[in-house]
């Protein structure tokens, strides 16, 4: 009789295994935090704004740091606290089914507003709602600004329904930035508006959107150097931040392209929390944020696979690049507002099936995966025509799979792992038809 | 010979299929999954290995001339005293294992009082088992625990009441034992069973009719056959703590799948429902799964949800759907909230519904659930096959008809009678093609 049990052997703890870039890309985060902490001291000005359309090099025109909630809701998945916030929201009466991000913010400051490094997040003296899509953002500053008691600036970008940009559109975005947008920023920093201060600013954000488009391309090569969900987090860190148009941004990039060229070079692929990636058995595009809250227990259960992400929507909400798009110092307004129109979250469904598509033909996939997000209605409804439409211009099965960005009790270990294993092997399946009928 | 065993480890029933080399099913086991999925993987493969052997018996007899008829009788009558010669042995375990739990301070003055008092009582079971073996004999449930333990109390209390003993120890020690009975597998030879069984079997008649020649040499001819474990394929819910190395592991969604197929070579949409999920899944011409979707981390409308109800309204899992297919004004429930089951329940029996209404109501929002997540999957394509536990359930089956007919259109609808091995089918294919080299589970 033969025995088919083995008893695997419990493997040590190790370390968590990270790229340079990665180590480089946290103390970055963590300088920009320190910043935010002492602004009180040094007397910098604050502005709450959102990752989608952050107008970044607008902003530090006016001597502004900006501090993103939805980061830092993030920050708080990670470091699992976001649990007792968004439980503390509930209690102060936000239902179990809004925006987790809002309310792991609410319960953060209803805790004492800490921030990662322990000290406590200064009150914001303006919010710039950039608005792209999100009709939650607008809610979530509704309630900021009852805390607050500050101003708050709305710039409307229309929704791309038809799929392409006008210059109606432009035009009206680009006036209400004169009109509203620059002014009251004027008035609440004391700082003169200098339009060559941002044309700076607008190349510096080019050069390190080059470099970032050319990392995130890299995984159309086999094996990917890189993971471009989980490890795309990462990536994405600085330039969906604070640093968009600074020297930083720039030697970040520069470091990480290097980086990803030499493992390249070396044939390697993606750096996991657990070493190097094994052998590359599957590639994925995958569409929707990831959960925060078991990152790494998500990640792993792809890495331990062979299942590699080779492209995401996710790391295009705060800007999508790769298809051309560039700040231009040239046009510095109607730049600023071509790239608030042309994030993933103000792209109609069409367009984003068109993406998706794109993707996994482009990356070579082996088909799409959804990871759909409880908590989120406006970026999980139309999630499932998504697929079918994908699937079916690809020829490629799709999967989809659900969670929430920040609520831990919306993370089901086994009933994640069982679809994503069951797709796996879907896909392994597919592959010996396709190739029994070749 | 070669046998090629699949394992569904299901959160309420762990199921094990035995292939043979020509694909044919020749043994399907099953237990409860208990909270130990490596006891109930054993268990389950083992009644599957026993499965099979009645299998070969009547391959064996057939071909030594044996007529269908007789031959049904014959092997009814062998499996019956086979279950009585099992149930005698773990009887046995059980009354040296209550007896090994009788020590201590608390049995001081006692000890051997109630030592007699487990032998008064396991005696009484014994002689009422050949009763529960007979022919046309109808036992609420086949596992051991549940028919040892309610006889076990009845008997204890009166044997208590009657030596001046507290009831409570006798049922302590029953209790504190019954887990590692259960776990334990039995010590006996398999092949010894049969023996007896057979030797019972000839003892009621002599010359047992099966057309046959010479029962017992083919019977121990037949025992002779090796069953080599050649290659298992684990899947369900309690695979990931099972020691099962990786290339023994399949999705549950796959065996759904490929099960479902070659049970009905036509099929293109599934449904199962299971203790806590429902899945609907797309295959093709082959069994390939095309496309899935299931449940979330909430068991809202699965199996164990009846589960619940029955408890709540204090009747077996198995009367609920005969209840509800009395009714017909079914009550409109919404929620297939497991939690709420029993507070909905309660709620509407106090507003004067009657049962087999609001059965009939909870039935329907269970498939209403159902349906949503086929079409999730994709939609319902003629054929359909509806799989697990809950397809036993003739109300939910009803309903299922309905709405399928209502959405779909004319759809052949199939339920296999052992649509709960579906799983544990496809992962014994899964075994087999894994033996014969086509690693990614597809068929050559």
């Amino acid at each position: 009789m033969t025995t088919t049990i083995v008893t695997p052997k419990a493997a040590p703890a190790k370390e968590v295994e990270k790229d340079a870039s990665m180590v480089k890309q946290k103390e970055m985060m963590a300088a920009h935090y320190d910043r935010l902490t002492s602004a009180p001291q040094t007397g910098e000005k604050v502005v709450s704004t959102f990752v989608p359309g952050n107008l970044n090099e607008l902003t530090m025109c006016f001597g502004l740091l900006n501090n993103l909630p939805e980061v830092n809701a993030i920050q708080n998945g990670l470091r699992r606290t976001s649990g007792a916030f968004v439980l503390e929201a509930e209690k102060i009466g936000h239902s179990e089914d809004v925006c987790t991000y809002v309310k792991s913010d609410i319960g953060m400051m209803a805790k004492g507003n800490i921030a990662p490094n322990g000290k406590r997040f200064p009150d914001p003296d303006v919010l710039l709602l950039s608005y792209t899509g999100c009709f939650t953002f607008m809610k979530w500053f509704e309630l900021l600004r009852e805390q607050y008691k500050c101003e708050t600036i709305m710039l409307h970008t229309p929704y791309m329904g038809d799929g392409k940009i006008t210059p109606n559109m432009i035009e009206y975005m680009v006036k209400q930035l004169k009109d509203e947008v620059i002014p009251t920023l004027e008035r609440i920093s004391g700082v003169k508006f200098d339009i060559d201060r941002l044309r700076e600013y607008l190349k510096k954000s080019a050069t390190a959107e080059d470099d970032l488009v050319h990392v995130l391309q890299s995984a159309k090569r086999k094996p990917s150097p890189i993971d471009a969900y989980f490890g795309g987090i990462y990536y994405i860190g600085p330039i969906f931040g604070a640093f968009r148009g600074t020297d930083d941004a720039i030697d970040y990039y520069r470091f990480l392209r290097e980086e990803v060229e030499a493992r390249l070079a070396a044939g390697k692929g993606p750096v996991t929390p657990d070493g190097d990636m094994g052998k590359e058995k599957y590639r994925l595009v995958v569409e929707g944020p990831p959960n925060y809250t078991n990152f790494r227990q998500f990640w792993k259960m792809f890495y331990d696979e062979g299942a590699v992400v080779v492209a995401s929507s996710y790391t295009k909400v705060g800007g999508v690049y790769d298809f051309g798009f560039r700040h231009d110092p040239e046009k510095p307004l109607e730049t600023l507002a071509e790239y608030c129109l042309g994030v993933y979250t103000n792209r109609s469904l069409p367009m984003r099936i068109d993406m998706l598509t794109n993707y996994v033909n482009d990356y070579d996939a082996d088909g799409l995966l959804i990871n759909s997000i409880k908590s989120c209605n406006s970026f999980s409804a139309g999630q499932l025509l998504i697929m079918r439409e994908v699937e079916k211009r690809t020829g490629k099965p799709a999967a989809f799979v659900e969670s929430d960005l920040v609520d831990p009790r919306y993370f089901s270990a086994a009933n994640i792992k069982n679809r994503l294993e069951s797709y796996f092997q879907m896909i392994e399946q597919k592959r010996a038809a396709t190739r029994a009928a070749a | 010979m070669k046998t090629f065993v699949g394992i569904d480890l299901g959160s309420t029933t762990t199921k094990a299929v035995l292939l043979d080399e020509s694909r044919e099913v020749i043994g399907r086991g099953i237990t409860n999954s208990r909270s130990n999925y490596g006891t109930a993987a054993r268990v389950a493969s083992e009644e599957a290995r026993v499965d099979g052997r009645f299998t070969l018996f009547r391959r064996a007899l057939s071909a030594g001339g044996g007529k269908s008829e007789e031959l049904d009788e014959f092997l009814a009558a062998l499996e019956r005293a086979f279950r009585l010669e099992q149930f005698l042995e773990q009887l046995g375990d059980l009354e040296e294992t209550c007896r090994s739990q009788v020590k201590g301070e608390r049995f001081a003055k006692v000890e051997s009082g109630v030592k007699d008092a487990i032998g008064e009582v396991l005696n009484r079971l014994r002689e009422e088992a050949p009763a529960l073996y007979a022919p046309g004999a109808k036992r609420k449930s086949d596992f051991f625990r549940d028919i040892a333990g309610s006889r076990y109390h009845a008997h204890a209390e009166e044997v208590a009441r009657v030596a001046g003993l507290p009831y409570e120890l006798l049922l302590n020690v029953y209790d504190k034992s019954i887990i590692d009975v259960e776990n334990r597998p039995p010590s006996g030879g398999l092949s010894d069973k049969f023996r007896r069984a057979l030797a019972r079997v000839l003892a009621v008649d002599a010359a047992v009719k099966t057309g046959a020649t010479d029962v017992p040499q083919t019977i121990e001819d037949t025992l002779a056959i090796e069953l080599e474990e050649t290659y298992l394929v684990g899947t369900g819910y309690g695979r990931v703590t099972l020691p099962f190395s990786k290339e023994h592991i399949r999705s549950e969604i796959l065996c759904h799948g490929l099960g479902a197929h070659m049970m009905y070579p036509n099929t293109r949409t599934v449904l199962d429902i299971g203790g806590q999920d429902t899945k609907g899944i797309q295959v093709d011409a082959t069994g390939i799964v095309e496309n899935f979707q299931m449940n979330d981390r909430c068991a809202a409308g699965c199996g164990r949800y009846l589960g619940y109800i029955a408890d709540e309204m204090n009747i077996g899992l198995h009367e609920l759907g005969p209840m509800a297919m009395k009714s017909d004004r079914p009550a409109r429930i919404n929620s297939t909230c497991t939690v709420f089951a029993g507070a909905e329940l309660r709620d509407r029996l106090s507003l004067g519904e009657k049962r087999e209404d609001i059965l009939a109501g909870l039935h329907r929002a269970i498939i209403l659930r159902a349906i949503s997540i086929i079409s999730r999957s994709g939609g319902v394509t003629d054929e359909f096959t509806f799989t697990g536990g809950v397809a036993k359930n003739e109300a939910a089956v009803r309903e299922l008809k309905k709405l399928i007919k209502e959405n779909y259109g004319d759809v052949k609808i199939n339920i296999n009678p052992e649509s709960i091995y579906t799983g544990a089918l496809g992962a014994a294919e899964f075994a087999r093609r894994a033996y014969l080299g086509q690693t990614d589970g597809r068929e050559a």
